[in-house]
C-alpha cells in the first residue's frame, strides 16, 4: 500500500518536509546561539593572543581528542540508524540509536573527569586561583566553561531526544513509512557535533 | 509522498562509513598539525580543515546534497548572515 492510499484510507495529515524546515529553521537559531558565543571568543582571542595560547596549555588535548573521535562516531550511528530504518531494518535502527546514546554517555563521563580535574587545580568560574590570573586567561576560561558547557547540555537533551526516539521505534510510533521524527532528532545530533567540530580546535588545539 | 520518495535511498551504508573515516583523518590530520609551528597560520588552516568536516557532515550525514533546493538557501543565508555579523564587528573592533 502507497503512502498515498493509506493516507487516504485513515485520515493521516502528515507533512514532512514542513516538518524538516521547521527544524532547519530552529538549528539556524541554534547556530546563531553558538556564533554569538564564538563572536565573543573570536574577539578576545584577537585581543588576548598570547594569553589564549597560555592558558590553553591547561587543557587535555587527549581528552579532546577522544571526545572528537566519540561524537564523530556517534554522528555515523545515528546516520546508520535512520538508514536501517528506511531500509525496513527496525532491529539494527534500535541498536544503532542504542549505540549512540552509549556514546553520548562516554562523552559525558570524559567531560566528568575533564571538569573535575580542572575543578581540583582550582580553576573554575569564580576561584581564587582563576581571578589571580591575567585578564586574558580568566576570559579563555569563561569562555571554556560556559561554551563547553552548553554543548554539554546540548549533549544531554540530545540524548533524551534520542532515547524517546528509540521507545517510538519499539512502539512502531517511528516506522519504515514514517520516520520524519527520528530524521529531525538525527539533525540535532548531527548539529551538536558540528559545534564540537569548530569548539575542538578553537580550544584544545591552541599551542 | 512520492516526492519524498525519491529521496530516500541516495547513500548506502558504505558512504556513511567511507565519510565517517574521512572525518576522521581530518581530526587526525588537524591533531598532527596542531604540534607543528606555523605561526599565523596555524589558526588558519584549524579552521579551514573544521570547515571541510562541516561541509562532509552538513551535505551527507545532515543529506543536504539529496535535499530540496530551499534548505541549501536556508544553510548559505545563515551562513552569509554568521559571516556579516563577524566582518561587522571585527571592522568596528580594529578600526575604532
Amino acid at each position: 500500500m502507497s503512502d498515498h492510499q493509506e493516507a487516504a484510507v485513515h485520515h493521516v495529515h502528515r507533512d514532512d518536509l514542513g516538518a524538516k524546515m521547521g527544524m532547519w529553521l530552529f538549528l539556524f537559531t541554534e547556530v546563531l546561539l553558538f556564533g554569538g558565543m564564538f563572536l565573543v571568543y573570536a574577539v578576545y582571542r584577537y585581543q588576548y593572543p598570547d594569553q589564549f595560547h597560555f592558558a590553553a596549555m591547561e587543557l587535555n588535548t587527549t581528552v579532546g581528542t577522544l571526545n572528537t573521535i566519540i561524537l564523530l562516531t556517534s554522528s555515523l550511528t545515528v546516520a546508520l540508524s535512520i538508514d536501517a530504518l528506511q531500509k525496513g531494518n527496525k532491529f539494527l535502527s534500535m541498536m544503532m540509536l542504542v549505540i549512540t546514546i552509549l556514546f553520548a554517555v562516554m562523552f559525558m563521563v570524559n567531560k566528568y573527569f575533564e571538569w573535575s580535574t580542572k575543578f581540583s587545580h582550582g580553576i573554575y568560574p569564580g576561584s581564587p586561583e582563576l581571578l589571580n590570573k591575567p585578564n586574558g586567561q580568566i576570559l579563555f576560561f569563561g569562555l571554556y566553561y560556559i561554551m563547553t558547557g552548553l554543548h554539554g547540555l546540548h549533549v544531554l537533551i540530545g540524548m533524551a531526544v534520542l532515547f524517546f526516539m528509540l521507545v517510538f521505534i519499539a512502539k512502531d510510533k517511528v516506522t519504515p513509512d514514517n520516520y520524519v521524527k527520528l530524521e529531525n532528532s538525527g539533525l540535532y545530533w548531527h548539529l551538536v557535533d558540528l559545534i564540537w567540530i569548530f569548539l575542538f580546535p578553537l580550544f584544545y588545539l591552541i599551542q | 509522498m512520492s516526492g519524498n520518495d525519491k529521496h530516500q535511498h541516495h547513500s548506502g551504508y558504505g558512504t556513511y562509513i567511507i565519510v565517517w573515516l574521512a572525518l576522521l583523518a581530518f581530526t587526525s590530520i588537524t591533531v598532527t598539525i596542531a604540534g607543528v609551528n606555523l605561526g599565523r597560520y596555524t589558526l588558519f588552516i584549524a579552521l579551514l580543515i573544521a570547515a571541510v568536516k562541516s561541509g562532509l557532515v552538513i551535505n551527507i550525514f545532515m543529506h543536504i546534497k539529496f535535499e530540496e533546493k530551499i534548505f541549501k538557501a536556508f544553510i548559505a543565508l545563515s551562513g552569509f548572515t554568521l559571516i556579516i555579523i563577524f566582518l561587522l564587528t571585527f571592522f568596528d573592533y580594529i578600526y575604532r
